[in-house]
């Protein structure tokens, strides 16, 4: 296959290389990154026929404008925008071919946060302690560590995909800006009123305009602590409510650090991390608890959708 | 020793909640015994100062039986009850004035001379407990008494890659340029991480650190 590339006309807001993370490096304070919504990536990775380990696009509220200048396969999964190449319109969710020349451009968001475009053969950039992901803050992976910008050029496989249309029914999307996601508590549990983890069930967050890929902040009721202070600062993971003594709880996100000295509530289960993935800032998020069964339960009913995808006959 | 679930993704192993050399070295025995079996499922075993994170796929691990082995393996760390000899890493830093805008101010508040902080700071060895904040940033302690610290307030939105401070009893440096509230004394030169160099990070859990004072023409 002979190397091609993606021209970047326009970024959109927020647009970064990204893949399953950088695992293994947390020892050595290294963040592990990677997408907001995991199962978007992976379809839109299976939808060109990846493999697992590929690199997308992950695109943020306002979508790129791009040129292909070879022939290839792409499929734009996660939220769904009105996007064009050239003048016709391009499904959400279906893999597309597309030729060289041809432009993608992004235009209205209609529902979720977070879209990812896969491209066959995935999206190239240096493997950085085994992984393309970009960590923003500390600039590392993806594109030269940053958000694409304007005249950069991704480069991609040219020649790659099976040109049979692969179509996916993706994720259920938060509608009316709000998603209602499971928790289950979480280890200093014990820190807060008896009645917090109610609290916390049942009663819509604002997710602060002060969020972004690293964690969202949390408007809403004071979660009264029985306990002051801090933690000795422990390892932490995606999904983690964290609570200050004095301000917003905090749901650590793609970009979180390795560890956190806050006490924590809950925990987001892996299952609705996706969803989580597909608000925006000034959206609600609804907590309701669940036991630790029903979240391995409720993953396994996700992997089975992309089980589904992956054996999913091309139709033509 | 208990083991607690972080979610459905994560076990954390809690060991008695204090900054201590000996239990923060046998975080780190049990750290590499998890790593070295290998199991399925495993994607990452990150020591804290007296924690250990296992971070886990919940679909590739068979959960109890982690379990079991985490408890096999830490069944006789309680053994581990000296600190092994370590060689020290030594750090050049040059203190005060444009490295090290927090030096006079440290000074004041400890009551003592900049060259007594300078001397305090550089002359111990530190012990580096954890990783994290950003890549490379070592966690290390403890600092003498008399020039404890408290952070900012208000953290610096800027603090340059390489600088050293001291936040209560811990003492660190800045890998890369990056928002901060710690008290900075000083600066390096020395390079803490490099993705491209094996192992990237300057130093790691458990090593020991000592910063040597240069003026300039060194470091």
């Amino acid at each position: 296959m002979t190397p091609g590339s993606i021209l970047v006309l326009k970024p959109g807001l927020l647009t970064s290389i990204q893949d399953l993370g950088r695992w293994g490096h947390q020892a050595a304070g290294v963040p592990v990154a990677g997408p907001m919504d995991a199962f978007s990536h992976r379809l839109a990775n299976q939808l060109v026929a990846n493999a697992a380990g590929a690199a997308t696009l992950e695109i943020t509220l306002m979508g790129p404008e791009l040129a292909f200048d070879v022939d290839t396969t792409i499929a734009i999964t996660g939220a769904h925008f009105d996007v064009w190449c050239d003048d016709r319109p391009v499904p959400m969710a279906t893999s597309v071919p597309i030729a060289a020349g041809q432009r993608i451009r992004f235009g209205k968001r209609v529902q979720g946060a977070r879209a990812y475009l896969g491209v066959a053969g995935g999206v190239q950039a240096p493997v950085v302690l085994g992984s393309r992901a970009t960590h923003l803050v500390s600039g590392m992976g993806g594109h030269e560590g940053r958000a694409l910008a304007a005249g950069d050029r991704v480069p991609i496989l040219a020649g790659a995909g099976s040109g049979a249309t692969r179509k996916a029914a993706g994720l259920v999307l938060p509608t009316g800006g709000r998603a209602r996601v499971r928790v289950v508590p979480g280890p200093q549990a014990d820190w807060f009123h008896a009645d917090a983890l109610r609290t916390v069930s049942g009663v819509s967050f604002r997710i602060s305009p002060r969020s972004n890929r690293m964690g969202y902040r949390l408007e809403g009721p004071p979660l009264a602590r029985v306990r002051e202070g801090e933690l000795i600062s422990e390892p932490v993971g995606m999904g983690a409510i964290q609570v200050p003594g004095a301000g917003e709880p905090i749901l650590l996100m793609a970009d979180r650090q390795t560890a956190g000295g806050y006490p924590k509530i809950g925990h987001v289960i892996s299952a609705d991390l996706p969803l989580a993935g597909q608000l925006a800032p000034g959206e609600f998020v609804e907590f309701v608890t669940c036991t630790r069964q029903e979240a391995v339960a409720a993953l396994i009913a996700r992997e089975r959708q992309l089980l589904r995808y992956s054996a999913l006959r091309d139709v033509s | 020793m208990r083991i607690r679930h972080c979610g459905d993704a994560m076990l954390l192993v809690e060991f008695e909640a204090v900054i201590d050399p000996l239990i923060n070295e046998r975080v780190i025995a049990l750290a590499a015994r998890i790593r070295d079996r290998r199991a399925r499922g495993i994607q990452d075993v990150v020591p804290g100062y007296c924690t250990l994170g296992v971070h886990f796929d919940p679909l590739h691990t068979d959960l109890s039986a982690l379990e079991r082995a985490i408890e096999h393996e830490a069944r006789d760390l309680g053994a581990i009850e000296q600190l092994p000899d370590r060689a020290p890493i030594e750090i050049a830093v040059r203190y005060g004035g444009e490295w090290g805008p927090d030096l006079d101010a440290v000074a004041a508040k400890a009551g003592c001379s900049p060259a007594e902080v300078i001397a305090r700071h550089s002359g111990r060895l530190y012990r580096v407990y954890m990783l994290g904040f950003v890549p490379g940033f070592a966690y290390m302690g403890r600092v003498d008494p008399a020039i404890v610290m408290a952070r900012h307030r208000v953290p610096r939105e800027r603090v340059p890659a390489g600088s050293v401070g001291i936040a209560g009893e811990q003492t660190g440096v800045y890998p890369i340029e990056s928002p901060g509230g710690w008290q900075l004394i000083g600066r390096t030169t020395a390079t803490m991480f490099d993705a491209e160099r094996t192992p990237p990070n300057l130093v790691g859990p458990g090593d020991l650190v000592r910063f040597v004072a240069v003026t300039d023409g060194g470091a």
